[in-house]
C-alpha cells in the first residue's frame, strides 16, 4: 500500500526534533521506521508529519556509565549485537538485538524505535522490562527519566507525551546469566512467544507476545525467589498474562507455550 | 569465435557452469515490467471487492472522478464493449464443463474477496491508490461457498447462474471391474482423506505490465510479468477483439512464477483495453497484499484415497475419489490441473486395476490454476502417504513395501494402468542410494532408542519416492485430453557472418536459466564456446512460434528443438562445405567446429569460414539459399517421466509440537543433465517449496471467505533459515524420448519433498497411535495431535 499524504522534516539535533515536534501535534517521530512505516503503508497510522530523527548523530551510542550502560536512542539493532560493551556487560542486550528479523532490519531498526513503539511483540522491550530498563526521555519541559516498568502502557501505548522524544536507555549491569527462548514458525518471524530471563542476586522474567504490552512473569519471578525448582516455577508463569489468538497460536497454546520457555529458560539459567 | 583444437573438444554438456544470468540479476542491471520507464504511462488501480460472494447494488464513481489526478473511473458496464470474448480457459475438460460468465470486472454478483469491481486510472500510481479509496461500491452480502466438501452437496451456490456448484466430472476408469475385485479380494485395504491446502504461489516479483499503444499504428506492445508470452498474444487478440498481427508481447525479465504466471488476467485486458481507449499508455503493478487475492492460488483438493493390497504388501488396485477446489472462476487451465495427477495416483508401483473420479468445484475464494508441480505433487502426496499407512498396517518398513511394489527396471518403456508410457527409470537404484546416504538403519535404530528412552525430541523418518509426467507435452495427447493448444517447442539457430550464434526460442524463462542452459547445448554440439552463443528470447517479435514455460517442459521439448534446430544448421553447413572442398558430403565429418575429411583431418574448412561464406554467398552450392540459419518446431512423441527417492528426518518437539527438518536426502532422476549447477538449484527450490506446503504455507480463509493472511508477515514462506543443508545425489538414465536424453526437473523436488516430510512427521509419532497429521504441520496443530492421542 502507499501512505497518505503527510509531510516531512529532519531534524540534525535533538532540540530542533523537539521544536518540530512541537509545530504538529499530529507528527510522529521517525527512526529506522521499521516499525512505523509498515503501519503508514496499511493506513493504519496516518501522521500528518514524519520528523526524522535518524541522523542525528549523537544519539547513537553504547557507553559505560557507573553501573549502568547508556545507550543512544538511535543505536542501531546491528550495533547492539555487536557491542563488545555490551557483549560482556549485559550479553542479553546482545543476543536478543542479534535475533530480531533479518540481517537488513538489524542494520536499520533503532532500539530507540521499537522500544518507543511498544509492541509487546517485540523483543527489545520484553529485555529492557526483564533488565529494570531506565528510559530517558526529552520534551519541550526538558529531560526526564521513566522506569521501564512504568514505560508500556498498553497497545502500542507508551509512557511518551506526544511532545517528547526517547533519547537513551540505561541498562543496569550485573546480569551477566541469561536465557533467551524465542519460539516462532521462521527465523524472521515475530516471536509467537519469547522468553527473556535474566538473573543477578535475583532472577527476572520478561515475556515477549504474552499480552499488549511486554510483561513480567512476576509469578514464577516470586516462586524462583522463594526457592522453587523451574517446573514449579513455571507452572505459574502464564498467571496475569493475557496473550491474544491470531493465527499462529490459540490463547491456552500460548499459555502452555510461557510455561514450557519459562522452564527451559530457568533450567538453562542453571 | 573460439576455436577449440579438434583432437581436444571439450564437452560443455553435463558440466558445472554458473549461469550467465545471475550478474545482471545479482546487480540490479536486470529491468523488471515495473521498471520499465514508459512516459505518460497512466496507472492502473482496481476496486476489489471485501467480500467473497456479493450482489453489487450500486456503484458510484463520482467522488473518485473528480479526485486529483483521476483520467477516468470504469465499471464492467462502461467497459462491456471493450471485449470480444469473456476471459480465457482453454482447458474445457468435459463437454458439459461448466464456467461461469468472466469478465475482467465484476458485474451484477461478485465471488470472491478481491474480485475487482471497478478500474481506476489516474496519473501517479498514489492519485489512482487514493481515487480507488474514493469509489463508494454498496454490497448486498451473500452466503459464500467455502468448504468442498460443503459445496459438492450445493447446499449453498457459489454462482447464481449455475444450477450446481461441479463444474465437470471426469473419470478415469480402464478397468473398473479389475478394481472391485481387487478390493473384494484384497487381505489388507486402506482408505483414507487427505487435504490438499490451498497454497499462495508469492514469486518474488509481483505482477506488473505496462501496455504501450502506437496510436497511429493501431497497434500494441503489451510488456508482461508472464510466464507465457506467446499464449498471452493470442488470448488477448481474441479477447479484447484486436488482430494478432498488431499485438507484440515482451516478458521482460520475469521474477519468479511457479505457474502463477501461467495464465491471463483481468488487468492484462484491462491496461491493453484502457491503452486503446485512452490511447496512452497504461500500467499496473499489484501490490503484495492484494496479490496474495488476485492472483491464482495453487492445490485445494480433498483426496479420498483407497488402497487393495495382499498380505505380503504387493498393491493390487487403487481407487481415488477427488474434490478439487476451480475457487470462484475456471482461469486459464484450471480444470485441466487435476487431470495432470490423474495418470500417476499409482506413483511408481506396478499396480493393475485403478480408478480416478475428479469433481471440479466452484467455490468463493481466488480462482486456483496450475502450480509448482500441479496436480503432481497432490497424486504423488496420496499415494506415498498411502502407502506408509499400508506398511503401518502390515508392520512392514516402509521402504521395503515401497521396493516390493516397484515398476521393475526390465519392464521399461512401461505401459501404465492409467494409459502412460513411462519412458525409462531405475526406481530401486534410487531407493537403495537415498536409504545408503540416509544412513537408514542407523536412523531407525536411533529412533528405536530415543522411543525406549522417552526421548520429548522424537526421530522421524519419512520415505517418498515420485513419479512425474513432464515435457508437455505431445500434441495429440493433450487433443485427446481436450486441451486448447498444441505442446510442441520453436527454435531457431543462425550463425552470423562473425561466426557468433544466435539462439531463438520459444521457451520464456523466468528464473529457469534457459539462456545459459541453451547456450552450452548449442556451444556442444559446435564445439564452440558458450559465451559465443547468445540465446533471445520472451519478445514475440523475436520469437514469433513458441509454447512458453511450464510443466518441466522448456528442456526436454524446447531444449531438444534448440539441439535438433543446431543439427539442421550442421547440415546446411556441411553442404556448403563440401561444395567448397570439392568433396562429397559423405566424406566429411564435423569435429571441433571445423568440417574435415574423413581420414584426412588436414584437410579442413572452420565452422567460421562457412558462415562468412553463407553470408557473402558468392560460391554456394545451386539451391542452397544464403544465410546459415535453421528453424524447427518440435513436437515431442511423449512425456517424459522424471522420478526419484526423497527421505526427511525430522525432530518433533513433544512438548511443543515444533517440527524441525534436520536432514533431507534427495536421489533424483531426471535423464541426462544439462548444467548440474542448474539442476541442483532447481532441486533445492523445489525442497524447499514442498517444504512449505509440509510445513508453513497455507491460505486461511474466515468463515465469511477473508484471506487470513494476504501478507508476507502472516503467509509463511520458508527461507533457507528453516531448511538444512541438502544431502543430494542422481541416478541417471536417459529418456528415450528425446535426443539429448533429458527428462526435466523444474517441479521435481516440490513433487517428492511434501509427502516426505509429513511421512516423517507422522512416522515420529506414530508410536502414540498417530496415523495422520494434515499440512501445514504448524506447532499448535502438533501438539494437539500429541495431547489428544495422549489422552486417548
Amino acid at each position: 500500500m502507499y501512505p497518505s499524504v503527510f509531510d516531512y522534516a529532519r531534524a540534525t539535533t535533538v532540540a530542533e526534533a523537539i521544536t518540530m515536534l512541537a509545530d504538529d501535534e499530529d507528527s510522529k517521530v521517525l527512526a529506522g521506521g521499521h516499525s512505523l512505516l509498515p503501519l503508514m503503508k496499511l493506513r493504519l497510522a496516518t501522521p500528518s508529519k514524519l520528523v526524522d530523527i535518524g541522523r542525528i548523530a549523537e544519539l547513537s551510542y553504547v557507553r559505560k556509565d557507573g553501573d549502568q550502560i547508556a545507550i543512544g536512542a538511535l543505536t542501531r539493532h546491528r550495533d547492539v549485537e555487536t557491542s563488545e560493551l555490551l557483549v560482556r556487560e549485559v550479553p542479553v542486550l546482545a543476543r536478543v538485538a542479534g535475533q530480531i528479523g533479518d540481517p537488513s532490519v538489524r542494520h536499520v531498526g533503532t532500539i530507540g524505535g521499537s522500544t518507543a513503539h511498544g509492541d509487546g511483540a517485540a523483543d527489545l522491550p520484553a529485555a529492557l522490562l526483564a533488565l529494570g530498563a531506565t528510559m530517558v526521555a526529552e520534551g519541550p519541559s526538558g529531560r526526564r527519566t521513566i522506569a521501564a516498568a512504568d514505560f508500556f502502557k498498553g497497545f502500542l501505548e507508551t509512557a511518551l507525551a506526544p511532545d517528547e522524544i526517547l533519547t537513551e536507555i540505561r541498562v543496569p549491569t550485573g546480569f551477566t546469566k541469561f536465557a533467551f527462548q524465542k519460539f516462532n514458525r521462521r527465523a524472521q518471524d515475530w516471536a509467537i512467544v519469547g522468553v527473556v530471563a535474566v538473573r543477578n542476586e535475583r532472577t527476572n522474567i520478561g515475556f515477549i507476545n504474552m499480552g499488549a504490552t511486554p510483561l513480567r512473569a512476576t509469578a514464577a519471578e516470586e516462586r524462583v525467589a522463594a526457592g522453587a525448582n523451574p517446573e514449579e516455577a513455571a507452572a505459574v508463569a502464564d498467571e496475569g498474562t493475557s496473550p491474544s489468538a491470531d493465527i499462529n497460536a490459540s490463547v491456552d497454546y500460548r499459555r502452555h507455550l510461557a510455561r514450557v520457555l519459562v522452564r527451559r529458560a530457568l533450567v538453562e539459567l542453571g | 569465435m573460439t576455436m577449440t583444437d579438434p583432437t581436444q573438444q571439450e564437452h560443455i554438456i553435463g558440466k558445472r557452469r554458473v549461469r550467465r544470468e545471475d550478474p545482471k540479476l545479482l546487480s540490479g542491471e536486470n529491468r523488471f515490467a515495473d521498471d520499465l520507464v514508459v512516459p505518460g504511462a497512466l496507472h492502473l488501480v482496481l476496486v476489489r471487492s471485501p467480500h467473497a460472494h456479493a450482489r453489487i447494488r450500486r456503484i458510484d464513481v463520482g467522488a473518485a472522478q473528480s479526485m486529483p489526478g483521476v483520467v477516468g473511473v470504469y465499471t464492467a458496464q462502461d467497459l462491456q464493449a471493450e471485449w470480444a470474448g469473456p476471459m480465457p480457459c482453454a482447458w474445457p475438460v468435459t463437454p458439459d464443463m461448466k464456467s461461469p460468465t468472466h469478465y475482467p470486472l465484476a458485474g451484477e454478483f461478485v465471488h470472491y474477496a478481491g474480485e475487482g469491481v471497478a478500474a481506476v486510472v489516474a496519473r501517479s500510481q498514489v492519485e489512482a491508490v487514493d481515487a480507488a479509496g474514493a469509489v463508494i461500491v454498496e454490497y448486498e452480502e451473500l452466503a459464500p461457498v467455502l468448504d468442498l466438501e460443503d459445496a459438492v452437496r450445493d447446499a449453498a451456490l457459489a454462482h447464481e447462474e449455475l444450477e450446481s456448484n461441479a463444474s465437470f466430472v471426469w473419470t478415469l476408469e480402464p478397468n473398473s471391474e479389475a478394481v472391485d475385485a481387487a478390493f473384494r479380494d484384497a487381505a489388507v485395504t486402506i482408505s483414507e482423506r487427505y487435504v490438499q491446502q490451498r497454497l499462495i504461489p508469492a514469486a518474488m516479483e509481483p505482477r506488473a505490465m505496462v501496455v504501450v499503444p502506437s496510436p497511429m499504428g493501431g497497434d500494441f506492445t503489451v510488456y508482461s510479468s508472464t510466464q507465457i508470452p506467446h499464449v498471452l498474444r493470442v488470448m488477448l487478440a481474441l479477447t479484447a477483439g484486436i488482430p494478432e498481427t498488431k499485438l507484440r508481447v515482451v516478458a521482460p525479465s520475469v521474477g519468479g512464477g511457479f505457474g502463477s504466471k501461467l495464465d491471463v488476467y483481468a488487468e492484462e485486458l484491462l491496461c491493453l483495453a484502457l491503452a486503446r481507449r485512452l490511447r496512452q499508455p497504461v500500467r499496473f503493478t499489484e501490490e503484495r497484499g492484494e496479490g496474495t487475492m488476485a492472483t491464482i492460488h495453487g492445490r485445494g483438493q480433498v483426496q479420498y484415497m483407497e488402497l487393495a493390497a495382499d498380505a505380503d504388501g504387493k498393491v493390487r488396485g487403487i481407487r481415488v475419489k477427488l474434490l478439487a477446489d476451480m475457487g470462484a472462476y475456471l482461469q486459464l487451465v484450471t480444470p485441466g490441473v487435476p487431470l495432470l495427477g490423474a495418470f500417476l495416483y499409482h506413483g511408481v508401483y506396478d499396480v493393475g486395476a485403478y480408478s480416478f473420479t475428479c469433481t471440479g468445484l466452484f467455490t468463493n475464494k481466488t480462482p486456483t490454476d496450475a502450480y509448482r508441480g500441479a496436480g503432481r505433487p497432490e497424486a504423488t502426496y496420496a499415494i506415498e502417504r498411502a502407502m506408509d499407512s499400508l506398511a503401518r498396517k502390515l508392520e512392514m518398513d516402509p521402504a521395503e513395501l515401497r521396493r516390493r511394489n516397484f515398476i521393475a527396471a526390465e519392464k521399461f518403456p512401461y505401459e501404465s494402468v492409467a494409459g502412460l508410457v513411462f519412458d525409462s527409470g531405475s526406481y530401486q537404484e534410487n531407493l537403495t542410494k537415498a536409504l545408503d546416504a540416509a544412513d537408514y538403519g542407523q536412523l531407525r535404530a536411533e529412533q528405536q532408542q530415543r522411543r525406549a528412552a522417552g526421548s520429548p525430541r522424537r526421530l522421524g523418518i519419512g520415505v517418498s519416492c515420485y513419479v512425474e509426467m513432464c515435457g508437455l507435452a505431445p500434441s495429440r495427447v493433450l487433443a485427446s485430453l481436450n486441451y486448447g493448444a498444441g505442446g510442441w517447442e520453436a527454435a531457431t539457430v543462425r550463425i552470423l557472418p562473425t561466426s557468433k550464434v544466435q539462439v531463438v526460442t520459444g521457451t520464456a524463462p523466468h528464473g529457469q536459466g534457459h539462456e545459459t542452459s541453451w547456450s552450452m547445448i548449442v556451444a556442444d554440439k559446435l564445439g564452440i564456446s558458450p559465451d559465443d552463443v547468445e540465446v533471445l528470447h520472451s519478445d514475440t517479435s523475436i520469437a514469433p512460434y513458441g509454447m512458453d514455460t511450464y510443466g518441466s517442459r522448456s528442456l526436454s521439448v524446447g531444449g531438444t528443438a534448440v539441439y535438433l534446430a543446431t543439427e539442421r544448421v550442421i547440415e546446411k553447413a556441411m553442404k556448403i562445405a563440401a561444395h567448397q572442398m570439392e568433396v562429397a558430403e559423405e566424406d566429411l565429418e564435423y569435429v571441433g567446429a571445423a568440417f574435415r575429411v574423413k581420414g584426412s583431418p588436414e584437410q579442413q574448412l572452420p565452422l567460421a569460414a562457412i558462415a562468412f561464406e553463407a553470408f557473402t554467398a558468392h560460391n554456394l552450392p545451386d539451391g542452397v539459399e544464403p544465410n546459415l540459419e535453421a528453424s524447427i518446431s518440435w513436437d515431442p512423441p511423449n512425456f517424459t517421466f522424471p522420478n526419484g527417492t526423497h527421505i526427511a528426518v525430522v525432530e518433533v518437539d513433544e512438548e511443543t509440537g515444533r517440527v524441525e527438518l534436520v536432514r533431507y536426502i534427495a536421489v533424483d532422476d531426471c535423464g541426462n543433465q544439462i548444467n548440474p549447477l542448474i539442476v541442483e538449484g532447481q532441486i533445492h527450490g523445489g525442497i524447499t517449496q514442498g517444504v512449505a506446503q509440509a510445513l508453513y504455507e497455507e491460505a486461511l480463509y474466515d468463515g465469511s471467505g477473508q484471506l487470513l493472511n494476504a501478507s508476507l508477515a502472516d503467509y509463511l514462506v520458508p527461507s533457507a533459515c528453516e531448511v538444512p543443508s541438502f544431502e543430494l545425489a542422481s541416478t541417471v538414465t536417459p529418456s528415450p524420448t528425446n535426443p539429448l536424453g533429458v527428462k526435466g526437473v523444474g517441479e521435481a523436488g516440490t513433487i517428492g519433498s511434501a509427502p516426505a516430510v509429513i511421512n516423517a512427521v507422522v512416522d515420529a509419532l506414530s508410536d502414540l497411535g498417530i496415523t495422520n497429521c494434515p499440512m501445514p504441520a504448524t506447532p499448535e496443530r502438533v501438539y494437539q495431535l500429541i495431547q489428544q492421542a495422549k489422552s486417548e
